[in-house]
């Protein structure tokens, strides 16, 4: 049984209410297990030597969904896991992580995540990763979550991340190594209030012939809030990437922006573009002139920008 | 109905629209002509409120709209195609046409007014208005939205730019259907002999003053020749 400050944060960040129905899954709630279920081609294991779970894709295993929640309730309590995810060859699977926060009390509520992934050939992985803290106490709610990728050949990562409200602090690294024909698709989405600060590192080594990566970066700052991106790719080969990094600014907000990009290969093909601006004043003009109001046509642009 | 009362708009030293005025009863049909940087798209942008004139009154239906902002104005059924629409990330088609509409519009009703702008609708319908769209796409899709909703004054700037033979085509019966019904009045800036035929009034402005103003009847024989001494002005000098 799961109470509802649990259930509504599931809701938020595993876009599941309850204990899911069908598929393999763990969720981790205040520093412990909570629940699990593994199914035949999807094994969950707890680690023998360290907080976490190692999770097991059989090879050509197809069309199967894994939620791995975490839920923290308890103010003061600082979690650390470490979660291995093993995609066997041609495997085809989606996994959806996130982390809540629900914090009522004076104390910082802290989660570090550290993923790795080891894809194998031509498996197919798509994660998705959404943050979220809240809950009506002035103790900090921090997030800091690594990952780690190991793509094989011809293997497909879809990434997505996404972090929208209620996270106090967070540092986000993320590293990954491309094999021959591998391709990654990284899509982070974050919006920062008040007096939030986020900061995403981000390496990306293109190592196989043909590798390919896509990183595109949308973020909103508002208020006091600070962010700062350093997204680096490294071509070793001949290689294809792409780097997006596009954000608004509002209010006393600060953004920076270090992009790098260096090749190692003469093939390599590595495109950099980062935008900082605030929101377009054509298009709030042309929301007012629909009959929309300063806040409401504010809402409209972002809320697309962040879709 | 819309009065503007000796309106000026001047930034800096530079007089951009000086001392306008002219009355545009309801049920009438203006089309606002004259040679680029006039300041045509600067008139419509004043009635609209994004900019504030620096001297004169606009009254519409009676009421004294010069302070007022954007959204007021909107809310009192004032609209305005953009000669240059801004694009929107993440906002679909449907959306953007439901925001101007007021509400959720129904799929029929969205493709319909979007046919009148002579877009296959169901491409449309969920794409987002961004940088994937060419700039005709974006400028129909603009006019689109002002058929989304009945308006006491709708203003539409050069909606003939970037449009097809075949598409245009189209767009003179929308208007023209338009000019009876949907909107009680409507502004029409353009170029187009095809578009100033199915004006009541035409409005000629230059230099940020009126040169002419008339029936269509009094105002069309004599533009032809002055878009010539326009022309020859500008090879000359
Ligand atoms: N806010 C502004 N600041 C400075 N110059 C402006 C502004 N708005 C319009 N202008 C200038 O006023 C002139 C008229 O512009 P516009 O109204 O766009 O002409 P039209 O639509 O007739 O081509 C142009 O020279 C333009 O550059
Ligand atoms: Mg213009």
């Amino acid at each position: 049984m799961l109470d509802n400050v649990v259930k509504s944060l599931l809701k938020s960040v595993a876009d599941i209410g309850d204990i899911p129905v069908e598929g393999a899954y763990n969720i981790r709630m205040d520093g412990a297990g909570a629940g699990r279920r593994s199914t035949e081609n999807v094994v969950i294991e707890t680690k023998a030597d360290k907080p976490g779970i190692d999770i097991f894709v059989k090879p050509f295993t197809k069309n199967e969904r894994v939620h791995i929640p975490v839920v923290i309730t308890k103010t003061g309590l600082s979690d650390t896991v470490y979660n291995d995810f093993f995609i066997g060859e041609g495997a085809d699977v989606t996994i959806v992580a996130g982390c809540g926060i629900h914090n009522s009390g004076c104390d910082s509520a802290r989660h570090d995540g550290i993923h790795r992934f080891f894809i194998g050939k031509g498996a197919r992985l798509k994660y998705v990763e959404k943050h979220y803290g809240e809950g009506e106490g002035t103790g900090e709610r921090v997030l800091n979550p690594t990952t780690v990728v190991d793509m094989d050949e011809n293997s497909v990562c879809e990434m997505e991340t996404v972090q929208i409200r209620g996270v106090d602090s967070t540092v986000r690294e993320t590293s990954a190594a491309l094999g021959a024909g591998a391709k990654l698709i990284v899509t982070e989405r974050l919006m920062t209030h008040g007096r939030q600060t986020a900061r995403s590192n981000m390496e990306v080594q293109l190592n196989g012939e043909g590798a390919s990566a896509q990183i595109v970066s949308r973020s909103v700052a508002r208020d006091s809030s600070e962010q700062v991106f350093y997204p680096k790719a490294v071509g070793n080969s001949g290689c294809k990437a792409h780097v997006q990094c596009d954000s608004i600014i509002m209010d006393g907000a600060r953004i920076r922006s270090i992009p790098e990009i260096s090749a190692n290969h003469p093939d390599a093909n590595i495109v950099h573009e980062a935008a900082i601006g605030k929101i377009n004043g054509e298009q709030m003009i042309k929301l007012q002139t629909l009959g929309l109001t300063e806040a409401e046509a504010e809402t409209v642009i972002i809320d697309g920008f962040l879709k | 109905m819309l009065e503007l009362k000796n309106v000026s708009f001047s930034v800096e030293d530079a007089e951009i629209i000086e001392d306008i005025s002219f009355t545009l009863e309801d049920n009438r049909f203006l089309v606002i002509t004259g040679p680029n940087g006039g300041g045509k798209s600067t008139l419509a942008r004043l009635i609209m409120g994004i900019e504030k004139p620096t001297g004169g009154r606009i009254i519409f239906n009676g009421q004294d709209i010069t302070g007022l902002g954007i959204t007021e104005r909107a809310r009192l059924g004032i609209g305005y195609a953009f000669q240059n629409p801004p694009r929107f990330k993440g906002l679909t088609v449907r959306g953007l046409l439901s925001l101007a509409h007021g509400s959720d519009l129904p799929e029929d009703a969205c493709c319909e007014y979007l046919t009148n702008v002579g877009l296959c609708s169901m491409e449309y319908l969920n794409r987002d208005v961004d940088s994937s769209l060419s700039g005709g796409e974006v400028k129909r899709i603009e006019i689109a939205t002002l058929m989304a909703k009945n308006l006491g004054l709708a203003m539409f700037d050069e909606p003939e730019a970037g449009i097809d033979l075949w598409s245009f085509k189209m767009l003179v019966e929308s208007f023209r259907s338009m000019s009876k019904g949907r909107h009680t009045s409507v502004i029409l800036i353009s170029h187009q002999e095809r578009i100033m035929e199915l004006a009541d009034e035409v409005l000629v402005v230059a230099n940020g003053k009126i040169r002419s103003y008339g029936t269509r009847d009094e105002i069309l024989p004599k533009l032809m020749g002055e878009f010539d001494e326009d022309c020859a002005y500008a090879h000359s000098s």
